[in-house]
């Protein structure tokens, strides 16, 4: 089994719209992971039918025994997090700063605080209309801990892959540097990282590529717009040359993504173009390079 | 006046409209624009400026000091993230899994894990034509984008007026990062695109902003390359959609050479003037 993780630093550079493109085009053979859980999307292309789910709990949050509590000030003093603070004569915790770290409790003389394990999400798995299983997930509202439901996510994918001897995990990233990006990286065969020929895409495609190769990872390249900006591209190649990254596609500035993606589809079902086949090419080269 | 321009989804045009509607803005009020996606900080690409001041950004960690360490253990005990470790008569600390909280530090009963700075990346403050910009800027291997996020923030706090501008470019996601962006301004701007992509994170993000009571209005980018689903999403909610920005190659193609778009392209601009008119009208 291959596990090839797509990241881009910059987000709309069109990684959702290629991972679900190679779903698809494996078939069964590949499970995938949406591992961008902030803005999980991949369920739309793949018409995911959310045949499980189940919550998923992970941080903890202060609560206050207003019964017990003295209102000291102890715990506030001792908040980093400025997460407590006196209401109407009263100490009351923000859920959403507060960080689980326990310190309030720990020191609280009338021991009035304890710490709630918090739902941060949903957690599920699908059979998409390529018949792929898909594992993916919801993070609730402004919820911390974004990483361990990325690891979470990963973890199942990754037995499902072993367990049922597919050939591929497919796991869609999040875009930045940071930790869910991070979670989601470890244990890769293959990055392939999709950028776009604008200076952003090229600064971004820099930054998370000094990520990937602190991992060690064997890394590839989409380039996506190619044809918006001459220059940008050569400056890319340009790069991915003197990193030795293989160039998987080079796409042109296409509405086409948009088109397929308001019919809940992906580009290799959405007519006959030459994107079709630019996308089918793409794919083949990465196996291709998994195998080099 | 602190407004965060965000979006669910990366990609839609949050640093287009942040930059454009800065360099817009200054041509007839106080503006700094504070560039907050400080895991990709893109907003310098498109503006002019000389660096006027730069500083290592650091957060708290506890440093272990041997001689006083009695190996107790508290300290692995209390730390809820995993970032302590005792093995065999050592103490290991892994800082990118630690949270500032610092009670291994002040709970120790020896005074043998002193918090010191750790540098995860770096502030610097650029002075263009006619107004400031600030940028943030994550080390690469640094997990936690929070802490550099409020040391940004409350740097353009310190620094400027309240009767300046402040816009925010925040990062994308619903999580702690745009949290922590959106929870310190006074309104926020969801940029959007009208695809499903756009409308599912529209979603995903105006929840967010319900949950942190936030005042937000919205405004549609790459108008007409998909479909209605976001316009008829606001109409039922009742969201003011502010502007609409129409798609158009050409300004994908000033966007990809990093140049503002407002100066060149007409259409463009009369959606600025629609937003910064909305702006200048916010209380």
């Amino acid at each position: 089994m291959k596990e090839i993780v797509i990241i881009s630093g910059k987000g709309g550079t069109g990684k959702t719209s290629f991972a679900a493109s190679f779903a698809y085009l494996e078939k069964e053979n590949a499970v995938i992971a949406d591992c961008d859980v902030d803005a999980a999307n991949m369920h739309l292309l793949l018409d995911a039918d959310f045949r499980y789910r189940e919550d998923f709990y992970s941080g903890e949050v202060a609560v206050i025994d207003e019964e017990a509590c003295m209102n000291c000030g102890e715990c506030k003093e001792v908040c980093r997090f400025d997460a407590i603070n006196v209401i109407d004569d009263q100490h009351r915790v923000d859920p959403i700063a507060c960080e689980g770290c326990w310190y309030c409790s720990r020191i609280c003389p009338v021991e009035a605080i304890d710490l709630k394990t918090q739902k941060i999400g949903d957690f599920y798995l699908s059979t998409t209309k390529a018949r792929n299983d898909l594992v993916h997930a919801k993070l609730g509202f402004a919820a911390e801990n974004s990483g361990k439901l990325v690891t979470k996510v990963k973890t199942e994918a990754k037995k499902l892959a072993l367990a049922n001897k597919k050939a591929f995990l497919i796991v869609d990233g999040s875009p930045g540097v940071g930790c869910p990006v991070i979670s989601s990286l470890s244990g890769a065969d293959l990055a392939v990282l999709v950028t776009e020929a604008t200076v952003s895409g090229l600064h971004d495609l820099k930054r998370v590529y000094t990520l990937v190769k602190s991992f060690n990872l064997k890394a590839a390249c989409i380039i996506n717009k190619y044809d918006l900006n001459a220059e940008v591209t050569h400056e890319i190649e340009a790069f991915l040359q003197e990193e030795h990254i293989s160039l998987a596609a080079k796409v042109a500035y296409d509405e086409t993504f948009a088109k397929a993606l308001s019919q809940a589809k992906t580009i290799v079902e959405y007519g006959d173009s030459n994107l079709k086949a630019e996308i089918e090419q793409s794919w083949q080269n990465i196996k291709n390079i998994l195998r080099g | 006046m602190k407004i965060a321009i965000a979006s669910g989804k990366g990609g839609t045009g949050k640093t287009t409209l942040s930059t454009n509607l800065s360099s817009y803005l200054a041509q007839s009020r106080q503006v700094v624009l504070a560039d907050l996606d400080v895991e990709e900080p893109n907003s310098k690409l498109f503006l002019k400026g000389n660096l006027v001041f730069e500083k290592p950004c650091s957060k708290m960690i506890p440093q272990w000091d041997k001689e006083a360490c009695t190996l107790c253990g508290k300290c692995e005990e209390v730390c809820r993230f995993n970032a302590i470790m005792k093995i065999g008569d050592e103490i290991l600390v892994f800082p990118e899994l630690c949270h500032s909280c610092y009670a291994c530090s002040e709970l120790c009963p020896t005074d043998s894990l002193p918090m010191v700075p750790r540098k995860i990346g770096e502030l610097k403050h650029f002075r263009g034509d006619h107004f400031d910009f600030i940028e943030g800027r994550l080390d690469i291997g640094e997990e936690q984008a929070v802490p550099l996020i409020g040391q940004v923030i409350e740097y353009v706090d310190e620094k400027f007026s309240a009767d300046t501008i402040k816009l925010f470019d925040a990062p994308p996601g619903t999580s702690c990062p745009v949290i922590e962006a959106a929870r310190s301004s006074d309104f926020v701007i969801l940029i959007t695109e009208s695809t499903p992509f756009g409308l599912n994170d529209l979603k995903l993000a105006v929840d967010t902003m319900r949950v942190l009571n936030r005042k937000f209005s919205v405004v549609i980018n790459r108008y007409g390359i998909g479909d209605n689903g976001v316009e008829e999403y606001c109409d039922a909610e009742g969201i003011c959609v502010i502007a609409k920005i129409p798609n158009d190659r050409r300004i994908a193609e000033l966007y990809s050479k990093g140049e503002l778009v407002y100066p060149k392209i007409q259409e463009f601009k009369i959606a600025l003037e629609q937003i910064a008119r909305f702006v200048g009208g916010l209380k």
